[in-house]
């Protein structure tokens, strides 16, 4: 038998045994955004044509903490684990490259939507928004979380200290979700800087997934998805490889 | 078949040559030591074993499984008990073991765990979190952790290293019947006479490389001798005893004897001469007299 759902099971106890500070938190910190951002720019943005701005707010921030505890759940567990020297209790037993890339992967996902989940069930009841095309959410939500997880795997990998994540993590995540169009559509943009916004994958997640609640979006969902889950297939080829390889873990 | 089979396996971290060149073979149900000093090698080499570490040269294979080419195999067949101490600090001492028997794909392993923990003194512990339990308990449940697959090979680096008696002679005597239970036994230590007591063949390393390679007790014989030490009360040590005799810091000589009789001899001659001894003790040989041999004569 594999080991394989063993490690998936301990990468989600693990989130799950600390969950005030893996879920509740990030659900917060989200309900928090809601309530400064919709109620300062309720006024002024008007995204997308008959929607109030509060609930096209709503998908964008479920699906940027989605995307960033997806990342957060991976690369955490693996860079604890190396450097606290824990990672040869996953390495000694007969586990594959690729058993190893899906545990930390779904366990991520897992994470990705525990908290979206949260987000939605302490919003929905005080603002009910549609969900047109529930299908194309629950798509993107999947694509999402998936592409965030292994990047968070890479990240895990690559990173020898603390420090090298937080940069991973403040430089690259954090500001490719904050100009993915969580608080804007991308149509308000200067012509030069909507281009720009094309090339940032978080940004097809996040707009696709919004098509999924107001059947309205910057970009066709198809097109978003096809985009989102090249990226996605891209990035587990990345972290696949470093695992065979065994980069920064047998050395 | 040999138990652990290592052949002319290299490995280099950037300019330091880790193993130049090793090759060994632990038989089956042996109880094997690898000594060494600082730096010879022998954690690498048990990396490599478990697959932690890609040797750059060479095969290394566990009960004839290639550790890369047929890796599931091999690590199942080894249990690996890590230097360092290391935990995960989220997990109880029995969630530990559960989840290491999982990753092993065994999914109802309560029994064995059970055993595991009451053999390691671990059982009033099981329900505690790892955190909050001694660097000594600590060492048991990864010492539990290695031997959750019921491994035919079981390595040991530096296993007793900072741990206080009780536990290491728990830890002997559990040991040693694994070993008489037939699994083979692999044990890295730098305390000497744990070596010479428990196994029944050594290897030395030095510098990336095996420099010995034997029986324990040929070892001793080769290397090491059986010795007469006398320090005297008055008169003199008689002229033939002298000529073979060093005189030690203690103030003590020693006096290489080959057997009891020859003790018996030392001991008239010196009645005949008139000397008086203060104190006497026969030394048997030492396997730590046979380590620093073996290191001097491969001074670089």
């Amino acid at each position: 038998m594999s080991g394989f759902p063993t490690l998936l099971y301990k990468e989600v106890l693990r989130f799950w045994k600390v969950s005030f500070q893996t879920v509740a938190a990030p659900v917060l910190t989200t309900l928090l955004y809601l309530l400064v951002f919709a109620h300062a720019l309720a006024e002024h943005v008007q995204a997308f044509p008959g929607v109030p701005y509060l609930h096209f707010l709503i998908p964008g921030l479920a699906m940027m903490a989605m995307l960033q505890n997806a990342f957060a759940n991976s690369s955490s567990s693996i860079i604890q684990s190396k450097i606290t020297g824990n990672m040869v209790f996953i390495l000694l037993p007969p586990l594959s490259a690729f058993e190893i890339f899906a545990a930390y992967l779904l366990a991520a996902m897992v994470r990705g939507l525990t908290v979206g989940l949260g987000v939605f069930a302490a919003t929905l009841w005080m603002v009910p928004i549609p969900m047109t095309h529930p299908l194309w959410a629950l798509a993107f939500a999947f694509v999402g979380c998936g592409m965030l997880g292994t990047l968070g795997i890479i990240a895990g990998i690559w990173s020898e200290k603390f420090d090298q994540l937080a940069a991973f993590q403040n430089f690259l995540v954090m500001p490719l979700t904050f100009l993915a169009g969580v608080f804007y559509s991308v149509h308000s943009l200067p012509g030069a800087w909507q281009q720009v916004s094309r090339l940032n994958p978080f940004f097809y997640a996040i707009d696709g997934f919004r098509y999924g609640f107001f059947g309205q979006s910057d970009v066709a969902p198809g097109a978003s998805l096809a985009f989102a889950a090249s990226a996605f297939a891209a990035l587990s080829c990345l972290a696949l490889a470093l695992l065979r390889r065994g980069y920064k873990l047998r050395h | 078949m040999a138990a652990v089979a290592v052949r002319d396996v290299h490995k280099r971290f950037g300019a330091v040559r880790a193993l130049a060149g090793v090759s060994l073979e632990v038989h089956e149900g042996e109880f094997f030591a690898l000594l060494g000093p600082n730096g010879a090698g022998k954690t690498t080499l048990i990396s490599a074993l478990g697959g932690l570490v890609r040797a750059d040269g060479g095969s290394l294979a566990v009960m004839g499984h290639d550790v890369t080419r047929d890796f599931r195999a091999a690590r199942r067949a080894v249990g690996i008990v890590p230097q360092e101490i290391v935990f995960d600090p989220f997990f109880t001492v029995r969630e530990t073991l559960e989840i290491q028997s999982g990753y092993f794909g065994l999914r109802r392993n309560g029994a064995w765990i059970d055993q595991l923990l009451e053999r390691l003194g671990l059982g009033p512990k099981a329900h505690a979190n790892m955190r909050s339990l001694s660097g000594g308990m600590k060492r048991r449940v990864m010492v539990a952790q290695a031997l959750v697959h019921r491994p035919p090979v079981i390595v040991l680096d530096e296993p007793t290293a900072g741990v206080d008696v009780e536990l290491r002679q728990a830890l002997w005597a559990f040991v040693r019947s694994l070993n008489a239970a037939g699994h083979t036994i692999v044990l890295t230590t730098h305390y000497l006479e744990e070596a010479e007591q428990l196994c029944s063949r050594i290897a030395m390393m030095k510098e990336g490389r095996v420099v010995a390679l034997d029986t324990t007790a040929r070892l001793l014989a080769a290397f090491s001798e059986r010795v007469l030490r006398v320090k005297l009360e008055r008169g003199e040590l008689p002229a033939a005893l002298a000529a073979k005799a060093t005189h030690e810091p203690s103030g003590a000589w020693r006096i290489p004897v080959d057997d009891m009789a020859q003790v018996e001899r030392a001991l008239a001659a010196m009645r005949e001469a008139g000397t008086a001894v203060a104190s006497l003790e026969v030394g048997e040989p030492e396997l730590e007299e046979v380590f620093v041999k073996i290191m001097r004569q491969h001074a670089a």
